[in-house]
């Protein structure tokens, strides 16, 4: 084990990012991106519909490869890497929140939280031992047994966060993870990763809401493919 | 907080197990509609193992029947140069009756110039085919054949005018029961029925005749004691033995005049040519099997539609496009596993009910339950591998932006 270097160590890299879809007329979601993500960062990613925020993150997250330009995910580059390797940078380096949860009805939240971790291999008794620690710390260990479709929408969005959490992943990436919840649940799901963050989880969240993204550490803004502010954190 | 950050992160791995409760997630999740999905498949297995299991049950069933053991031949007098039917030797039992290993004879005569009728009211032409033999007390044991109503002729009947019938020439005359006394019209006699035989599978033609005794044919038909066909039964080990010098022994002076075969071999053939049939029956089931197996493909394509954001969130989660493409192909194949394994229950319970009910013993080629779970396996491969190879092909991002 390593402990993390003091001055800020670079999670996530982005050198020259450019991501054009292919079509009449192409699509240029991404002009040329720059940006690093820290270890131990909680950064909003923020602006308007369409300006390539999901695709910032799905690049970001290996699940779509640039077009050009260069992904760094702890110090590796991944433009040469197979799928198989990406694959077992996502298992084991990246957890990802999507708006819609995506929990799989047939399986109970802890095995749902726990298939966050099941692509690493490894014993299933395990996997859930860390599967309840995580659902622990989302504040849903009365709700371990239940099926994803008897919860709210709140507790839905806190399983998934445990599920991107359980395998104590480098990064968390999360698109809009409150636009499916009214405000007030929104909110605590806010305030929920912020405490992961003060625990030490590196975070990016795309938010539409400017309020939300005022308080988070750093906020980058873009539009049509192109940063057009980063607030830095202030370390 | 402490981070891995250096170093081989380590590939992403899925094992047995792991692929084994993925794969089965899908079916316990959709229950009603993988049973569903399976049941084409179970539908042809069943048919294939019940076809192959009855009729392997019957046919050995029938042979067990009819006198396994194949050792009951046949003699006949062959046929001159002219075509002539020849007759065999008055001498002709007592000769076959010495050779050591033969354990019963019997002689028939037919006479064919005598007609059976009902009554002497019938008009001469309505023989109903039933034809009349002369024959000595020894036929049923020799056959292996039982009364069903009153008895064979014995020495003392043989020289009245007494006949048993056959077990369809009975019903030919209309003649269910004995508890009458009833008398049929033989060459311008009366004959009193005294019993009738349950049918013979393994010689037929016997069940169209009527039997009388020599004696009595002798003196009112003018029978010249000449035997048209002897069934002799040999020690099941020796058949081929006795076989082998029957002709000299039969007919020392002529023996290429004589011929034998062995009813059991005429009847095994009758069984196998029954299998043909069978042929059709089990072309439906393979019919049913690959209508089953286009199901499956059917629901896994759908399935791999429906479940797009399911697979966008497994390869988020670190699945590899294999560990997709496994998933897949495992569900399809449990799918058709288990419509195999529930067709082969089911093909199995149809053939045991049958056959109890027939009072056979219960008998599936072992071909047919092996080979029932593999053709479903290899059917649940097939549909399985374009579906899965179609989930492995989505990109993670086509997945997600489904919903
Ligand atoms: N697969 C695709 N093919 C073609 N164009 C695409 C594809 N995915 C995204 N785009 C386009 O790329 C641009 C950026 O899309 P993206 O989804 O990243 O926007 P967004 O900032 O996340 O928007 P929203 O806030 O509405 O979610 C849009 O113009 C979109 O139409
Ligand atoms: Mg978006």
């Amino acid at each position: 084990m390593t402990v993390a270097p003091a001055p800020p160590f670079p999670v996530l890299e982005l050198i020259d990012v450019v991501k054009e879809y292919r079509g009449d007329p192409p699509v240029l979601a991404l002009a040329g991106i720059n940006v690093q993500v820290h270890q131990g960062e909680l950064v909003a990613i923020v602006g308007p519909s369409g300006s390539g925020k999901s695709t910032l993150l799905h690049v970001m997250g290996t699940l779509e490869r640039p077009t050009a330009g260069e992904l760094r995910i702890a110090g590796e580059d991944t433009s040469t890497m197979s799928d198989k390797q990406l694959s077992g940078l996502r298992s084991r380096r990246l957890g990802f929140v999507f708006q819609q949860f995506f929990l799989l009805d047939g399986q109970s939240v802890l095995d749902n939280v726990a298939n966050g971790l099941l692509y690493r291999g490894g014993r299933m008794a395990e996997r859930r031992r860390l599967a309840q620690q995580a659902i622990e710390r989302v504040g849903l260990a009365h709700r371990a047994g239940h099926r994803p479709n008897q919860l709210s929408g709140g507790e839905q969005q806190r399983t998934a966060i445990a599920r991107a959490l359980a395998g104590r992943p480098a990064l968390v990436m999360a698109d809009e993870p409150t636009g499916n919840l009214d405000s007030a649940t929104g909110a605590s799901i806010l305030d929920l990763l912020q405490e992961l963050h003060r625990e030490g989880t590196t975070i990016v969240v795309i938010t539409h809401d400017h309020d939300v993204a005022a308080a988070m550490d750093r906020r980058i803004e873009i539009r049509d493919g192109r940063i057009i502010g980063d607030t830095p954190t202030a370390w | 907080m402490i981070r891995r950050l250096h170093g081989d992160p380590g590939g992403s791995r899925l094992s047995r197990r792991d692929l084994l409760r993925v794969g089965s997630l899908g079916l316990r999740s959709r229950r009603v509609r993988a049973s569903l999905s399976a049941l084409g498949i179970s539908i042809g297995i069943a048919a294939i193992v019940g076809v192959l299991g009855i009729s392997q049950s019957s046919k050995s069933g029938l042979l067990r029947e009819l006198g396994e053991l194949g050792n009951l031949i046949s003699v006949q007098a062959g046929s001159t140069v002219a075509g002539q039917a020849t007759e065999l030797p008055t001498t002709a039992d007592g000769m076959v009756a010495r050779i050591a290993p033969v354990t019963n004879v019997t002689e028939l005569a037919s006479i064919s110039s005598v007609s059976v009728y009902r009554s002497p009211f019938v008009p001469t032409i309505d023989t109903n085919g039933i034809s009349l033999a002369a024959t000595d007390a020894a036929l049923p044991e020799t056959l292996g054949v039982t009364m069903a109503q009153g008895a064979f002729l014995n020495p003392a009947t043989a020289h009245f005018p007494a006949v048993v019938l056959g077990a369809e020439a009975a019903s030919l005359l209309g003649i269910n029961s004995l508890a009458n006394p009833t008398q049929i019209w033989i060459g311008g006699h009366f004959f009193t029925v005294v019993g009738i035989l349950h049918s013979v599978p393994l010689v037929n033609q016997l069940d169209s005749m009527a039997f009388v005794g020599f004696p009595i044919a002798e003196t009112e038909f003018g029978f010249d004691g000449h035997p048209t066909e002897l069934f002799l039964r040999t020690v099941p080990s020796e058949v081929s033995q006795v076989a082998a010098v029957l002709p000299e022994t039969v007919e020392p002076a002529d023996p290429t005049a004589v011929q034998w075969n062995l009813p059991s071999d005429t009847l095994k053939a009758a069984v196998a040519a029954k299998g043909a049939y069978n042929g059709l029956l089990l072309g439906l089931g393979a019919v049913a099997l690959l209508v089953g197996g286009v199901g499956i493909a059917n629901v896994m394509v759908i399935s791999v539609l429906e479940r797009r954001s399911e697979i966008g969130l497994r390869r988020a989660l670190g699945a590899t496009r294999r560990h997709v493409a496994e998933q897949f192909l495992a569900e399809a194949l449990l799918l058709s596993v288990l419509g195999g394994v529930a067709g082969t229950v089911i093909g199995g319970v149809a053939t045991a009910v049958y056959a109890a009910s027939q009072h056979w013993s219960v008998q599936i080629p072992a071909l047919a339950l092996y080979g029932g779970v593999g053709a479903a396996l290899a059917i649940g491969a097939i549909a399985g591998l374009y579906p899965s190879m179609r989930a492995a092909r989505l990109s993670p991002t086509e997945a997600l932006r489904t919903v």
